[in-house]
């Protein structure tokens, strides 16, 4: 297995609980969508995946690394390397170009390739937006470059938060399609977190949090 | 409704204590630092003002010989012509060392003077006739009167404090004897009410000049470049202050955006949130600017004995060395407050006020913000030449200084452009995605910190600036005092008998004696000390001439010419091979200029036979005696015993020079103390900005931390970025500082005290400098670094959370 989530328990600050003994496991190059309600814990378990945030009990294995075995300094590293993240909010860097950005992550964790990189722009559509900075383009082409940051490292696990809910009707089937592609392509296994029961068919599995465990 | 929107607008302050804080402290910093020198400016002009009430001083028109003092016949003629004059004779008198002033005036024609009518109306007053007919009465302060009371020789004394703290007021009659000048008057002074049917001027008096009672050269005017000096420290430490209070504003407005959608979506008109706004801020100017008084009142009280001390060794002024609370710099201070928050804030305001109702709460994109800056830096560039243009066309202080401030102002505006090139210079050759994304996020971040940067760069230019004259100006004096002070001591007797024994006595056992006599004349340019000397080799040798023409020695002691000092040369233009009117009737060649810092009025050397002929009877009490340095100490306590000398009458060379090395330092104490706190300041502005630019930095943060960069690492790079800016800017100040430099060197300087310095740069002093200003953004950065460090994962996520 990839990715396992083990009796995984965490609860917000004020001690209200978010996850409740959640066990998940997903395996290499395969995709699960992740559903539910607002505050039903989705968010969360993709951060803990993330290794953004720490469990309080329970255990998460990424590749056979047991992620609470981690410090500060080893989950920066299981990020940069391992897995990579795509947001609602795109979170592009601002005071990058397009192509700056798109091969930001491939250089950090060191495994920067430019032809895959040239390869993912043209896939992705952004070969002549590559100059422009990303208050410059539209919410598909800002979502677009994100993923192609994110595929750039060649990720075992890509994590994607709501990744065409900024995204309207159009731009957010042609930024999936282009997703599931590249990850199809790369062999890389997908866990997303949607509200859209119709995104979350088109992957090979499903899983429904509420009240903060698997329905 | 208004109590109801005003406890809304308020309760932004109640949940941003240390933005409330911040706007509050930089407030009262750049109203404490203005206050503060508005404080001491006023102290002195107010002492100027009684000096002047006491004497009565320009408030009547005068009649002055060009060419020397008036005879004491012309005065007469002019009387009995009907003309009401009264005479007025000025001199200096030395005491125990010190130099006193002694104004006699006609005590029956001049106007009633407050001493005279304080003592005359004192319990026990003196009989009238006492003041007028010998030995006459000395008025004097109580301060002087220890002084004054040991000596033989001098009239009773009578003490009044309506008088300044180191003059000697006396009949003309007395004075005339004090400062051996009989027969001599210094100028008359024009009494009100003439009679109608006078002879005019030009054929009773054809070479006195009637000067107006608003054109006499009054201690005020003599000091305007000295309070105008400080006066521009404390503006530029009020302006950097101001960047503290803009940037506050700036976030406190951006952050209630929302708040003020909500109010104006409740039904409050954007008018009447405006003036509630404004009426906020005035409330925090008038706390933040009493703050500032207060801070002021006790700075100002901590520098005003320095200043005092300045004053009188700059120009012989006394000024009282304590501050009194004064309504017109405390109004002035609050004013500032007000209108400089307003300065601050009026943009961010015009901004609110223009904030359509459905518009977000974003906050401005850092690419358009920095695309303008181009049009800013065109907007300084023209500052700068418009300074430049200023000076070319009208020369002078006040011109020079448009042109300091054009230079200051210009360059700060250029700067945020100028480090936008500079970064995207280094942005292309970076290597590793972090390097470009560090120098790519300090590009971005430049709008958000450009007038902390700003502020940076005046408070290192005015240091570098200030910091270069102050050490060219005391390595030239300290080379000019080794060229004025050769002798190995000086000696002053107590009479010019004593001082012929002493000289007799000293012959046989020195290399020389060089006489050092002088006396005051009255000249077209003001007062005029001529000094006699003797030919010797020291003079020849060490003299610091700065123009000379050939033979100048030879030509002085064969007395057909005059040296100058360097003031008189450029007051009146008068340069080697002009002349020079010493009397009507003596007008010599000028063969040679010489510097003489620290020397406000005019001053000539001619040979000693000269000033014997021209000034008979000058006093011959101080001497400079050139013996082996390994026996002056020897030397000088047998004169003292020899000649029962007190200790201050024999001062040996390195006593005389440490002397004035004091009074040296003493005038730079303000500027350089004004040097601190400003750079202080503006290491309080960049802490501001950073804090302020903290909310947001995270969403800019955080995406990188997801990416794989731990918070220590982030904290760092937050620490090395404000490191490297702060870096960048002193690089840029240093070219500025230098020019503000040369500014004051060759245009201030010599506008302001009438001499020209020769610049020396100081490379060591730039590295402490550029060390310190590392050390200051460090600290600035450490606590933003420091929060960074210890921020929950939880409040990076929100970042990311999609509900947020």
């Amino acid at each position: 297995m990839l990715l396992t989530f083990d009796r995984v328990q965490k609860s917000y600050p004020g001690g209200r609980p978010v996850l409740r003994d959640v066990s998940l496991s997903l395996d290499r190059g395969q995709t699960l969508a992740l559903t539910g309600e607002s505050g039903s814990g989705k968010s969360t378990m993709l951060n803990l995946a993330a290794a953004l945030d720490i469990v309080d009990s329970g255990e998460i294995t990424l590749d056979g690394v047991a992620l609470s075995q981690l410090d500060d300094p080893g989950r920066a590293a299981l990020r940069r390397t391992s897995l990579s993240l795509v947001f609602q909010q795109f979170n592009l860097i601002p005071s990058l170009t397009a192509g700056q950005n798109l091969s930001f992550h491939a250089r950090l964790a060191g495994c920067h390739d430019p032809d895959w990189c040239a390869h993912l722009a043209q896939r992705l559509g952004l070969s002549d937006l590559l100059d422009r900075y990303p208050e410059n383009l539209s919410g598909g082409q800002q979502q677009r470059v994100a993923i192609g940051r994110a595929m750039a490292a060649r990720p075992k696990l890509l994590l994607a938060d709501e990744p065409t809910g900024n995204l309207d009707e159009t731009a957010s089937a042609t930024v999936l399609d282009l997703m599931l592609a590249l990850v199809a392509d790369t062999g890389a296994a997908l866990l997303l977190v949607t509200h859209s029961h119709e995104i979350a068919a088109r992957l090979d599995r499903r899983v429904h949090l509420a009240g903060g465990q698997i329905a | 409704m208004t109590l109801t929107v005003i406890q809304a607008l308020a309760s932004h302050w109640r949940t941003h204590r240390l933005q409330l804080a911040t706007l509050l402290i930089g407030l009262a910093l750049a109203t404490g630092l203005w206050s503060a020198v508005q404080a001491i400016n006023a102290e002195a002009r107010a002492s100027y003002d009684r000096a002047a009430d006491q004497l009565a001083l320009g408030r009547f028109d005068g009649l002055h010989n060009p060419a020397g003092p008036i005879p004491l016949s012309r005065y007469v003629e002019l009387r009995r012509a009907g003309w009401q004059v009264a005479a007025v004779l000025e001199g200096q008198l030395r005491v125990q060392g010190q130099t006193l002033r002694v104004l006699g005036v006609d005590m029956v024609a001049y106007p009633a003077l407050p001493a005279v009518t304080q003592i005359e109306q004192s319990g026990t007053p003196p009989d009238p006739a006492d003041m007028l007919t010998a030995p006459g009465r000395l008025l004097t302060t109580p301060v002087l009167k220890p002084l004054l009371a040991g000596q033989t020789g001098l009239p009773p004394i009578l003490i009044s404090d309506a008088l300044p703290p180191d003059l000697i007021l006396t009949d003309i009659g007395v004075a005339e004897t004090l400062l051996k000048k009989p027969g001599e008057i210094s100028h008359l002074i024009i009494l009100p009410d003439q009679p109608g049917s006078i002879p005019p001027l030009s054929t009773i008096a054809p070479e006195l000049e009637r000067v107006p009672a608003q054109e006499q050269l009054d201690t005020a005017q003599l000091t305007d470049s000295f309070h105008l000096n400080l006066s521009a420290f404390g503006l530029l430490s009020f302006a950097v202050g101001l960047f503290i209070v803009h940037g506050t504003v700036g976030l406190a407005f951006a952050q209630r955006r929302g708040m003020i959608r909500t109010l104006r979506a409740l039904g409050v008109s954007m008018r009447r949130l405006v003036w509630l706004i404004m009426a906020e801020l005035s409330m925090l100017a008038i706390v933040g600017g009493i703050l500032g008084l207060v801070l002021g009142f006790f700075l100002a009280g901590a520098l005003l004995p320095d200043v005092a001390a300045s004053l009188r060794g700059l120009y012989g002024v006394p000024v009282s060395g304590q501050i009194s609370l004064q309504p017109q710099w405390a109004l002035s201070g609050l004013a500032m407050a007000l209108g400089g928050t307003f300065l601050a804030s009026g943009h961010a305001l015009y901004r609110l006020s223009r904030m359509p109702i459905l518009s977000g709460a974003g906050l401005q994109a850092w690419r358009s913000a920095a695309s303008g800056s181009w049009v800013v830096a065109l907007a300084g560039v023209a500052a700068i030449a418009g300074g430049i243009l200023t000076l070319l066309l009208f020369g002078g202080l006040v011109a020079g200084f448009v042109m300091v401030a054009g230079l200051l102002v210009g360059s700060a505006l250029v700067l945020p452009y100028a480090l936008s090139r500079v970064l995207i210079l280094f942005q292309r050759s970076a290597k590793g995605p972090i390097a470009q994304w560090v120098w790519s996020d300090m590009r971005a971040q430049l709008p958000g910190l450009s007038l902390a940067l700003m502020a940076l760069l005046l408070a290192l230019a005015a240091n570098i600036g200030v910091g270069t004259m102050v050490s060219s100006f005391r390595l030239t004096f300290t080379g000019w005092l080794d060229q004025r002070l050769t002798s190995e001591l000086y000696v002053t007797a107590a009479t010019d008998q004593q001082g012929q024994d002493i000289a007799d006595w000293l012959n046989p056992q020195v290399d020389a004696i060089l006489p050092i006599r002088s006396v005051e004349l009255a000249h077209s340019s003001g007062p005029l000390f001529l000094y006699g000397i003797i030919d010797d080799q020291t003079y020849r040798e060490k003299w610091p001439l700065i123009s000379s023409s050939e033979r100048v020695w030879n030509r002085v002691h064969d007395g057909s010419a005059v040296l100058i000092n360097e003031q008189l040369a450029r007051r009146e233009n008068l340069w080697p091979g002009d002349t020079l009117a010493i009397t009507s009737a003596d007008t010599l060649t000028i063969a040679g200029v010489y510097s003489d810092y620290g020397n406000p009025t005019g001053q000539a050397i001619v040979s000693m036979s000269q000033l014997d002929r021209i000034a008979p009877g000058a006093e011959a009490r101080r001497f400079g005696i050139r013996v082996a340095p390994d026996r002056a100490t020897d030397l000088a306590q047998a004169l003292r015993n020899q000649f029962d000398l007190p200790r201050r009458a024999v001062v040996q060379q390195a006593a005389m020079k440490a002397q004035s090395m004091q009074v040296f330092e003493k005038t730079f104490v303000v500027t350089s103390a004004l040097n601190i706190l400003t750079l202080g300041v503006a290491g309080f502005a960049i802490l501001t900005s950073l804090l302020t630019l903290w909310t947001q930095r995270l969403p800019q943060i955080a995406p990188i931390w997801a990416l794989g960069l731990t918070r220590a690492e982030l904290a760092r790079l937050e620490l090395l970025r404000s490191v490297l800016l702060a870096a960048l800017t002193a690089l840029l100040a240093l070219p500025l500082g230098l020019a503000l430099a040369w500014a004051l060197l060759t245009i201030i300087n010599v506008e302001a005290f009438g001499w020209r310095l020769p610049m020396y740069l100081f490379p060591i002093d730039w590295v402490y400098l550029l060390g310190l200003t590392l050390l200051a953004a460090t600290v600035a950065a450490a606590l933003p670094a420091a929060r960074l460090l210890r921020l929950p994962p939880a409040d990076l996520l929100k970042v990311f959370a999609n509900e947020r």
